[in-house]
């Protein structure tokens, strides 16, 4: 393997982050929280801002963003003449602004707004790569050690609590975990589409899977297979290459729609 | 009520709840012995799953205070129309997540709630009336001498409910655990409560059934509602037009 390949070096870091992904979308997807997802995505671009004004490392300016994010929707959900749909439309578009702005201040005038909105996968470097299997496995990790109580809290809230799970810990936990993964995959495929690689993966295994654990596994298969599948394609026809995997992983999904003999759709 | 022979598991004094200006529950006293059914009614918005949240511990109340029996255990039954988790997950699955349980205890629940042949569906295929013999079961499984329910029945049909409350009747001399429920129908609910306690943000009236149907504080509070059910109009009413009555 030649880690001197631009090309070699993409897929790695996609592979990586698919594997960390694909379990989070999944209480993503369980939990109803992809515009929540989303907002938090777009308030990345401040924490990137952050990175750039102060010096912060990247992953704790976006986790420091999307805590502030976290902790300004939960104050805004209070007030119930705002639905909760509304304020998240109003916090996830006036943080990409803010971010814009932020990031154009920090860096002079003279930023690659691109590479921050979709992505820019094939200027992986080693460092980045490094960083995303050291935090990816330190996330995955945390990720375990959470997973039933994390699950109880997910299946029924009350009911966990009832029976002593600390739900609003869980609640902040899977927060801080989706925050890191945001921070690891905006550079994939830029914030505007870094929640599509959480979600859609997750959406097409939940056709196939009976228990939580095998939609996780498959989830993983799949966003893996979107990230090689996307990468090869926009290689091929010279697309950019973060829209082509989300591309990818849409195709895949729209294949599970499809009704397959001797296998019935769950539920 | 307070006779010292009862082995009161759950007692709660002059329990108020505020949220901001509005109150939700004003001085509300209750207790819950062993073996006995307690039935909580009240029209909505009169604080009764307030109440019951509490109650099981999960809001702290503004002031008063909750006593649980140290040996309590208490086994608790969210209100019904949540059968929509997306997490793919088989009953058996479900059942054994509020702990580590052995398969034999699982079994025993689930067929003393009978969903014993619902085992190994997905929760997502369950009807109003299983999804609800199923968290009961899953109440079951902490071995409760102390069973929460919080309107049971508001997903099921007739028949579903009769039996329901059959279930709980039948639990209760088995197992001799209280039970404390919520229920906004009296008359659903009659024939298996012990006590009723008639909630309005306090507590309006608490006796027998019999007694509460009687009382003036019940017809007020439930007076349009009963009124329309027993009358026999031979005309109808053109829209707007009840509100003469409250």
């Amino acid at each position: 393997m030649n880690l001197d390949d631009f090309f070699v070096r993409a897929l790695l870091a996609g592979i990586g982050i698919a594997i960390v992904a694909a379990p989070l979308g999944c209480f993503i997807v369980w939990r109803r929280m992809a515009y929540f997802g989303d907002a938090m995505a777009h308030s990345a671009l401040v924490g990137v801002a952050l990175g750039i004004a102060i010096g912060l490392s990247r992953p704790a300016g976006v986790v420091l963003a999307v805590g502030v994010l976290a902790v300004l929707f939960v104050m805004l959900e209070r007030k119930t003449w705002i639905s909760g749909d509304t304020g998240l439309g109003i916090l996830a578009h006036s943080s990409l602004a803010l971010g814009l702005v932020a990031v154009s201040l920090a860096g002079g005038g003279n930023v690659n707004y691109s590479a921050y909105l979709f992505g820019d996968i094939l200027a992986v470097s080693r460092e980045d790569l490094f960083q995303i299997y050291v935090f990816g496995a330190v996330l995955l990790a945390i990720l375990l050690m959470v997973w039933r109580p994390l699950l109880s809290a997910t299946v029924h809230q009350d009911l966990a609590q009832a029976e002593g799970v600390r739900v609003y810990r869980m609640r902040a936990i899977l927060i801080l975990l989706i925050a890191l993964i945001i921070a690891l995959a905006m550079q994939l495929v830029g914030v505007l589409l870094t929640t599509s690689l959480l979600i859609i993966p997750a959406a097409t295994a939940r056709r196939y899977a009976r228990t939580p654990e095998s939609m996780a596994l498959l989830a993983v298969l799949i966003g893996v297979l979107s990230v090689v599948s996307g990468l090869y394609g926009s290689l091929w026809w010279d697309i950019p290459s973060g829209p082509s995997i989300v591309l990818a992983a849409t195709g895949l999904f729209a294949f599970s729609l499809l009704p397959l003999p001797f296998f019935p759709s769950p539920d | 009520m307070n006779s010292p022979k009862k082995d009161v598991l759950l007692c709660a004094r002059g329990v108020s709840l505020r949220r901001g200006s509005s109150v939700l529950l004003d001085s509300v006293d209750i207790n819950v012995a062993a073996g006995e059914i307690v039935t909580i009614i009240g029209p909505n918005g009169a604080g009764k799953t307030s109440l019951l949240r509490v109650l099981l511990g999960l809001v702290k109340p503004t002031e008063g205070e909750v006593e649980r029996r140290a040996s309590v255990r208490i086994g608790y039954l969210p209100q019904q129309p949540r059968v929509d988790s997306l997490v793919p997950m088989s009953v058996s699955r479900f059942l054994s997540m509020g702990g580590s349980r052995s398969k034999d205890a699982l079994v025993t629940a689930s067929r003393e709630c009978g969903v014993e042949v619902r085992l190994d569906a997905s929760l997502r295929s369950l009807s109003g009336g299983e999804w609800q013999r199923v968290l009961l079961a899953r109440a079951l499984l902490t071995d409760p001498n102390l069973l929460i329910l919080d309107e049971p029945t508001s997903n099921v049909d007739f028949a579903g409910q009769i039996s329901f409350y059959g279930l709980l009747s039948e639990l209760r001399d088995r197992r001799g655990c209280g039970i404390l429920m919520v229920s906004h129908d009296l008359h659903m609910v009659m024939g298996s409560t012990d006590i009723v306690v008639c909630l309005d943000r306090h507590v309006c009236c608490s006796g027998s059934a019999e007694a509460i149907a009687r009382h003036p504080e019940y017809a007020r509070l439930f007076a349009p509602a009963t009124a329309s059910m027993l009358a026999i109009y031979p005309h109808h009413h053109p829209a707007g037009h009840e509100k003469e009555h409250t």
